[in-house]
């Protein structure tokens, strides 16, 4: 899997306290480009936290991000934003007085939509308008209907969430850090979203990708990674990750676990 | 029977039309020409003639007054709605303009031709300066900011004695011709009122109305969420510094009261009482209140008491405004068949 | 050797009566997160109050203050009842109604109030008395003391009491403190009745110092607003100490460079703060920041 390119994106022993908890403590990963990195672990683990420490939005303690080998911690979240490193919002974050393709037309006015040309725009940009709904359709916006013309507001949550996903790619992205993009969504939705993740890492996009809805993460992700309580438990495939006995642990509190191992 | 049917089922169509080309309209027919244009055509129309209505030229200068107090209130309603910055100061912009034509006329002695252009983007620039260091703060930063700035400017002034300390800077130039003096500002009003108006619909004023709505958001679609908002101030002060450049010109004379109080709150009241967010609101108000402060010349700072307590009463129990309202009740006139 | 008491003792004094000034308004901003822009006009109501009770009523001095002071809180009170509360949350609103009800009231004075001779209110004490050298009525010594004390019994009571302690949860994160059972409007209301009787008490520490102008309301407020800049909107300790700083700041430029370079001070106070420190000094919001 890992190539013997460098890594795209180094987390090294990054600490985030506030006060005195420890959202994170000394979490180190790589992630190696064109692959898809699954993060799991029980809710208040720390994950939404990595995410914002890497994209900028939080100052973290200590330790260090870098990206192509470059530091990027510190560096301001629309700096980072413009180097390709795009996120989603776990409580989602759309511009709620503007129709949904006028929200995708916000980040194709930013610096680097307009240096990179947008996705699929192809070098240069077309009319802004024209280029998000297309990309809308992409994800499942029916083109001819009304839906990309409704507010922001008058959307149901599966239409949302796929519009986070849009905002991100809008911006031509190297790294999407997915903060949760299965939940909220019916089955079927889930089911038209999973080939899409698959055909995003065809482009060459490198994910990064929260959920708590394991079964469709395992079918797309390489690689796992698991936090509790702001520690890194283990990283490896998905069976490896299951079958270790404190992942267990974390999910179903070890008094659980040892009720179900003793009645097996 | 069936002409009519078909005839609704068209205007049917048509509005879907409508509401996917937001700004291009199909235009079906003579009455739909005339619905769009006609209330613009009525305000450019209306000030463009007012001042032949008008009595007397203490009227006239009314009128000049009035879209002072139109650019002013505009400048803050496009910071206010369109961006999330309050600006409790807009005597701040007034003196800076006013004061730095005076200096430029008397003390460098360029006609007004000049001084104007020149006051306005240098007081501009000047302005957003001095309020640059609290655009990454929080919002409330900014209306604090800008209500401390005239009220120590003005005592900056008195205490220092400089800029003419309390007499003021006398001996301005005024306009070569009265009715440049009186169009030129209503031109300027009208400029910019349909300006912003084009601003705002862009592809900037949506960003600025995001960074308003959702700053997160647009931090992380790598946008510099302070250099837009460094923009936005620009305008709006140069919109400011321009009717204080014209104002100084009008009175011949800069001072103390350049600073007033009146100059902010005016422009907050006649904005939430004509309609917040549609930028013709706030000239309405302008024009509903300067005649009314006219009349109550006699009350001195009654006045002010007056527009604050308007401004309260409409902000608390009814901040829709005058401007929305109507608006609302237009769009509902549009299709007169039922559907 | 005598200038430096002097600059010590009158620059004690000087800071005292900045963080009486505006420890109200920091108080009020740091738990509702409102701008109290009518602390001005709390502070000349208060003084008017005092002044009616006083000379038109005949009561004796300590009821005016005590009634006065509680009149004011209960202005206050109403103030944020009436009109702050309807417009809570919409931060435009609220900045805006906050600013039109100072305007209403300090304006309003200016047009029907203090006509006709000059309001004073007397000293509580007469007489003068020389500390190390350096003459110094007896009033501003009761003003420096109580201002101390005033700050002490803050401390305690922001630390040891129920109320205090949890307008201090609000000031800190009010979502917590709303989990934790804290009502916060009923918080912001009693915030608004301290916030207000602080500047009363204020107002009747220092009015006797001279006559009562609307004019003081507007510098009360400004100074309020910038002592509390520099210190950090909504922190306490960081509004004492930007007294402090800013206090001595300006009794140096007064006695070496001259009276009225003293609101110079305060404007440059403020852009220093904003271009270094922009959160103060001990400010808690880290610019827009908020948890994502």
């Amino acid at each position: 899997m890992s190539s013997t390119k460098p890594p795209l994106l180094q987390v090294n022993q990054v600490t985030k306290t506030f006060g005195g908890i420890f959202a994170l403590n000394d979490v180190s990963f790589d992630l190696h480009e064109g692959e898809i990195l699954g993060i799991i672990g029980p809710n208040g683990s720390g994950k939404t936290t990595l995410v914002n420490c890497i994209t900028g939005f939080i100052e973290m303690t200590a330790g260090e991000v870098l990206y192509r080998g470059k530091k990027i911690s510190g560096k301001a979240p629309h700096k980072i934003a413009d180097m390709g490193i795009t996120r989603t919002f776990q409580i989602m974050r759309p511009y709620y007085s503007l129709p949904a393709y006028k929200n995708l037309v916000i980040p194709l006015f930013s610096p680097r939509a307009k240096r990179t040309g947008g996705w699929r725009g192809g070098g240069k940009l077309g009319d802004r308008n024209t280029v998000s709904i297309d990309i809308l359709e992409e994800l499942g916006f029916e083109r001819e209907s009304f839906v990309p013309y409704k507010k922001a507001s008058n959307l149901p949550t599966g239409y949302l969430k796929r519009m986070e996903l849009a905002r991100c790619l809008a911006l031509n992205p190297k790294i999407i850090l997915c903060d949760e993009v299965f939940s909220g969504l019916s089955m079927s939705e889930i089911a038209s979203m999973v080939p899409l993740v698959e055909r995003l890492q065809m482009e060459g996009i490198t994910l990064i990708m929260i959920e708590h809805r394991l079964r469709e993460l395992f079918r797309v992700a390489n690689r796992i990674m698991v936090l509790n309580f702001g520690e890194k438990l283990i990283e490896g495939t998905a069976e490896e990750v299951m079958a270790d006995e404190r992942v267990k642990e974390a999910y179903f509190g070890s008094q659980e676990v040892e009720e179900v191992m003793a009645h097996a | 029977m069936n002409a009519t049917h078909a005839q609704r089922r068209r205007e049917r169509l048509d509005r879907g039309l409508k509401v996917r080309s937001e700004g291009i309209y199909a235009l079906m027919s003579w009455r739909e020409l005339v619905y769009l244009t006609l209330p613009r055509l009525i305000l450019i129309a209306g000030l463009l003639i007012l001042p032949f209505l008008m009595p007397t030229a203490y009227w006239q200068r009314v009128i000049s007054i009035v879209c002072i107090y139109a650019l002013l209130a505009l400048s803050f309603d496009f910071l206010a709605h369109f961006v999330g910055l309050v600006s409790l100061g807009g005597a701040f912009f007034i003196g800076t303009g006013g004061y730095l034509t005076a200096i430029l006329n008397t003390s460098f002695g360029l006609p007004p031709l000049l001084t104007i252009p020149i006051a306005t983007v240098f007081g501009a620039v000047i302005c957003t300066l001095l309020l640059l260091p609290c655009l990454p703060l929080r919002g409330v930063y900014f209306a604090i900011v800008t209500l401390m700035y005239p009220l120590l400017l003005m005592r900056v002034i008195e205490a220092l004695d400089i800029l003419g300390g309390t007499d003021g800077i006398v001996g301005i130039d005024s306009f070569a011709n009265r009715w440049i003096e009186q169009y030129f500002i209503i031109c300027m009003v009208l400029l910019f009122l349909f300006g912003m108006r084009r601003v705002v619909n862009q592809d900037l004023g949506l960003v600025l109305r995001a960074v308003k709505d959702n700053d997160q958001a647009v931090r992380a679609s790598g946008i510099s969420i302070t250099y837009y908002k460094t923009i936005a101030v620009f305008i709006s002060s140069a919109m400011g510094c321009l009717a204080g450049a014209y104002l100084v010109h009008l009175y011949m004379w800069a001072g103390l009261s350049t600073f007033a109080l009146d100059f902010s709150i005016l422009p907050i009241a006649a904005t939430v009482i004509g309609g917040a967010g549609t930028l013709v609101g706030p000239v309405l108000g302008a024009f509903i209140l300067v005649p009314i402060s006219e009349l109550l010349r006699e009350f001195g700072t009654l006045r002010i008491v007056f527009y604050a307590i308007i401004l309260l009463a409409f902000i608390v129990f009814r901040s829709e405004g005058i401007m929305v309202y109507g608006q609302r009740k237009y769009h509902q006139f549009e299709k007169w068949t039922k559907v | 050797m005598d200038i430096l008491f002097e600059i010590l003792i009158y620059g004690s004094i000087h800071s005292i009566s900045l963080a009486l000034i505006a420890l109200g308004f920091a108080l009020v901003y740091g738990t509702s997160r409102v701008p109290n822009f009518a602390h001005g006009a709390l502070y000349i109501i208060n003084g008017f109050i005092v002044w009616s009770f006083l000379r038109v009523w005949g009561l004796n001095y300590f009821l005016s203050v005590v009634f006065a002071i509680i009149v004011t809180g209960l202005i206050g009170a109403l103030i944020y009842q009436f009109f702050l509360i309807r417009v809570r949350g919409m931060a435009i609103s609220e900045i805006i109604a906050s600013y039109a009800i100072g305007l209403a009231i300090l304006e309003g004075f200016r047009w029907g109030g203090f006509k006709g001779m000059t309001y004073t209110l007397p000293t509580f004490i007469q007489g003068t008395i020389f500390v190390a050298g350096v003459p110094v009525d007896l009033h501003r010594i009761i003003v420096l003391v109580s201002g101390l004390a005033l700050v002490g019994f803050l401390w305690l009571f922001t630390h040891y009491t129920r109320i205090g302690l949890a307008l201090r949860g609000m000031a800190q994160d009010e979502r917590a403190a709303l989990m934790l059972g804290i009502d916060s409007d009923r918080m912001a209301v009693v915030a608004m009745v301290f916030g207000a009787m602080l500047a009363g008490l204020a107002s009747v520490l220092l009015l006797p110092l001279g006559n009562i102008v609307v004019e003081t309301g507007y510098n009360v407020l400004i100074l309020a607003i910038a002592v509390c800049i520099v210190g950090g909107l909504g922190s306490w300790v960081g509004a004492v100490l930007a007294a402090f700083i800013i206090g001595f700041a300006q009794i140096f430029t007064e006695v070496f460079l001259g009276t009225h370079f003293k609101v110079v001070v305060a404007l440059l106070a403020i852009i220093i703060t904003l271009i270094l420190r922009p959160s103060g000094l001990f400010g808690q919001q880290k610019e827009l920041e908020e948890r994502v």
